[in-house]
């Protein structure tokens, strides 16, 4: 009943030892999975429907992936394909394997699961008080949801499982927990739940879990008792630390994981090390929830962005920099608002070499010998935002700090000063939606492709 | 006197999902995690994070000789008034904090 599983990499861009994945490849895999993606670059990713990694990269991996699952004869998955999950991503990788399979002239195949919503129906669930608000989610009003440019429903292990169940080479997943695709088969063949899910945790970031996390591969085998994670790159170990501290990271709470249909508790969970590769653990414990719920991610334009860095050395205007600069904001705005006629807008100045980085909190600021002056301007349109920071551009450049002193003269590295990066994205929703069947909120799919 | 920063091993913050920031303090060996859950106090470290005392969750974790410190981002990743996009930074903050001698 055991299910051997094979995590190439912690996300596909990240790359992986050839070692690793070779040893992990003649180990027998029943399964090859891998995950595509994490919101932890930031809401763009989700707001556009993109990659945060290049294209070619991620074609020279899938690529690579797709020829490791032909030699172990097994199926491939990716969760959360294309950094996001959004249907956009989605499309954008099974086009890639369009390509591969074309160029081999292999015929793949595919399972393709969608993780995209409606914005209007999920506004119409939020004014219904049919969603529930997680803990530290924002404020939000079902218009702000349904101004959403992508929404997603993190899918768990039922609908990874329904994929699978199609028989597909490979399954193209769009969001998904970072763990279902791991946790689903398994689950699916019986194997300990508790175990399923933490090994899955444990394992979804690849070899982080390991004393050599570039090395990228490791193996999870599953049983009707517990996991066994191994190490696969050359000298890599595992250790009882190095596997039960993964719990720790990027995880709010150490014992317990949410995810639809239930939680896990690593409490009681017990690590030992069977050699210096490998870690067995077990008394995880799977908690199943009497609701079925899957969480939801949106994102939406939070307004459009034009920013501008001017550079200043002159040791006077360092040491008053912070006068100087809110005198310029204030200015601005002022000027930005007679000239426009508009109100819709916001300028920063953050102090680079100052406290850019952490703001008022930063108790141990102080300027070196030059502060970078980033503008940040933010509004309604493009068009305005790119008004708001021409205006701002005479001031970083020639603003005096007196009034009676020769014209000064601030260092600028670009020209045009002003970088356009138009719509800038915000996450809105952290939020979860109870379903009466798994797949009520997915789409599965399946499509050859290939001559 | 020694700061929180002498004596844990490494200071590391992380997101914890777009609204969340998660804290993790390693020390070096069992006496220091002693020493440092007994003498770290909960409202200090909210403190230097801006954040409402209630709002931070602790976790003392000794099998793995770590204190974890969660609570809502002081500003939701990518936000327009957020300045760290992946929360790295946070850890510096508290790592200044004065423990106790002894």
């Amino acid at each position: 009943m055991g299910v051997r599983v094979l995590v190439p990499s912690g996300a596909l861009g990240l790359g992986w030892e050839e070692a690793a994945l070779a040893a992990g490849l003649a180990a027998g895999p029943d399964l090859i999975a891998i995950d595509g993606g994490s919101t932890d670059s930031g809401p763009h990713y989700l707001g556009t429907g993109t990659s945060k990694y290049s294209r070619a990269s991620t074609k020279a991996e899938w690529a690579a992936l797709i020829d490791a699952r032909a030699r172990a004869g097994v199926p491939l998955i990716i969760g959360t394909a294309g950094t996001c999950g959004a249907d956009a991503a989605v499309d954008w990788l099974v086009d890639i394997t369009r390509e591969i399979a074309a160029e081999r002239g292999e015929r793949l195949r595919l399972a393709v699961l969608k993780s995209g919503q409606a914005p209007a129906e999920i506004a119409e669930a939020l004014a219904e008080r049919r969603l529930e608000p997680l803990p530290g989610a924002p404020e939000v009003t079902p218009e702000a949801v349904a101004e959403c440019t992508n929404i997603v429903a993190l899918a768990g292990a039922e609908q990874v499982q329904a994929a699978l169940a199609t028989g597909a080479d490979i399954v193209i997943a769009g969001r998904t927990t970072d763990t279902a695709i791991i946790a689903a088969l398994p689950l699916a063949r019986g194997c300990h739940a508790g175990a399923a899910w933490h090994g899955a945790k444990v394992g979804e970031c690849g070899a982080l879990a390991t004393t050599r996390p570039n090395s990228g591969s490791i193996l999870l085998d599953f049983d009707e008792e517990g996991f066994t994670l191994t190490a696969l790159g050359p000298g890599a170990g595992a250790t009882p630390r190095s596997v039960s501290a993964h719990m720790l990271y990027e995880n709010a709470d150490p014992f317990i994981l949410h995810e639809p249909g239930g939680h896990l508790d690593v409490r009681r969970a017990r690590y030992e090390a069977l050699d210096a590769a490998r870690v067995r653990v077990t008394g995880s414990r799977w908690v199943a929830s009497p609701r079925y719920t899957v969480k939801l991610e949106g994102a939406r334009r939070a307004g459009f962005q034009v920013v501008t860095l001017a550079l200043v050395r002159d040791p006077r205007y360092v040491a008053a920099i912070r006068e100087w600069t809110a005198d310029i904001a204030r200015r601005v705005v002022e000027k930005a608002r007679a000239r426009t006629g508009r109100a819709d807008f916001s300028v920063e100045l953050r102090l680079i070499g100052l406290d850019a980085t952490l703001g008022a909190l930063d108790r141990a600021a102080r300027a070196g010998s030059e502060v970078g002056v980033l503008g940040i301007v933010t509004a309604g349109d493009e068009t305005l935002a790119g008004e708001v920071a021409k205006t701002l551009n005479p001031y970083l450049l020639h603003h005096p700090l007196t009034e009676d002193e020769p014209m000064p003269t601030f260092a600028f590295p670009f020209s045009p000063a002003e970088i356009a990066r138009g719509a800038a994205y915000e996450f809105c929703l952290h939020h979860v939606m109870a379903l009466d069947d798994p797949m009520q909120a997915f789409r599965l799919t399946t499509l050859e492709v290939g001559p | 006197m020694s700061t929180l920063g002498e004596v844990a091993s490494h200071i590391r913050s992380k997101n914890a999902g777009p609204f969340w920031l998660t804290i993790d303090v390693f020390l070096p060996d069992a006496a220091s995690f002693e020493k440092v859950c007994a003498q770290l106090s909960t409202d200090e470290v909210a403190r230097r994070l801006g954040a409402a005392p209630a709002s931070v969750r602790r976790f003392e974790i000794a099998d793995l000789a770590v204190i974890k410190f969660s609570l809502p981002r002081p500003a939701v990743q990518g936000s327009v008034a957020d300045r760290d996009m992946h929360g790295a930074s946070f850890a510096l903050l508290i790592g200044d904090i004065e423990l106790e001698a002894g």
